[in-house]
């Protein structure tokens, strides 16, 4: 499946990119994050992010679509 | 109503969007720009939000506040972009018709935006350092 992950904020800056689209055998969040984590080597774990897929929050294990936008999100520091 | 924005508030358009005969209180919260944080000075701040979730979130946080507490109407923005001391980075305002439900409401609302809206703060420092705040925090308890 193909998917397009944006990064925000520390994610962005260790990523080097603020998109980009990826061809993914993971059904779920969690699956995929550590995909890309071997790519990037993020320096935040899993459990301390957020996912949304589509815009919305979401599990780490909820089934992933062909074509999802997926974004992990670290801790808010909004305010 | 909740915005990200990407230029100073209007506080006066906020404020008369949110005039109201039946109201006999107005409380409002502003957060603003510091020049310190734990022990580090601070030259600028920079706000980066997803702006679809935030919006989706900041909005329902509003309409939960509306919900919960006797109120007339609630409203609040939040700056994204290089913001320098002293500016507003985050405002909230509340109307009901007295002040106790007011100000509980204006007390829900950036309470709930600091920790579920995903908006990230970026601090440069004097020292000419920066860094992202919390989440480097974050990563020294890995």
């Amino acid at each position: 499946m193909k998917f397009k992950i944006e990064y925000y904020a520390q994610l962005r800056d260790e990523a080097g990119c603020s998109a980009e689209t990826v061809e993914s055998i993971a059904s779920c969040p969690a699956e995929l994050f550590s995909e890309l984590n071997a790519t990037h080597c993020f320096s935040l774990t899993q459990n301390q992010l957020q996912v949304a897929i589509n815009d919305s929050f979401s599990s780490w294990t909820s089934q992933l679509n062909d074509d999802d936008l997926v974004v992990f999100m670290p801790p808010m520091a909004g305010g | 109503m909740f915005a990200i924005i990407e230029t100073p508030a209007d506080l006066v358009k906020l404020r008369v969007d949110l005039n109201d005969r039946a109201a006999g209180g107005y409380v409002t919260f502003e957060g603003w720009v510091r020049d310190h944080n734990e022990g580090q000075q601070v030259l600028r701040l920079e706000y980066e939000a997803y702006p679809a979730l935030a919006n989706r979130e900041g909005s329902r946080i509003v309409a939960e506040a509306m919900a919960k507490f006797d109120i007339i109407n609630a409203a609040c923005v939040h700056r994204t972009g290089l913001l320098e001391i002293g500016e507003l980075a985050v405002w909230v305002g509340v109307t009901a018709v007295h002040r106790d439900t007011a100000f509980a409401a204006c007390r829900y609302i950036i309470d709930e935006i600091k920790v579920r809206v995903p908006i990230w703060k970026k601090e440069y420092y004097v020292s000419g350092d920066s860094g992202w705040v919390d989440c480097e925090a974050c990563a020294s308890k890995k």
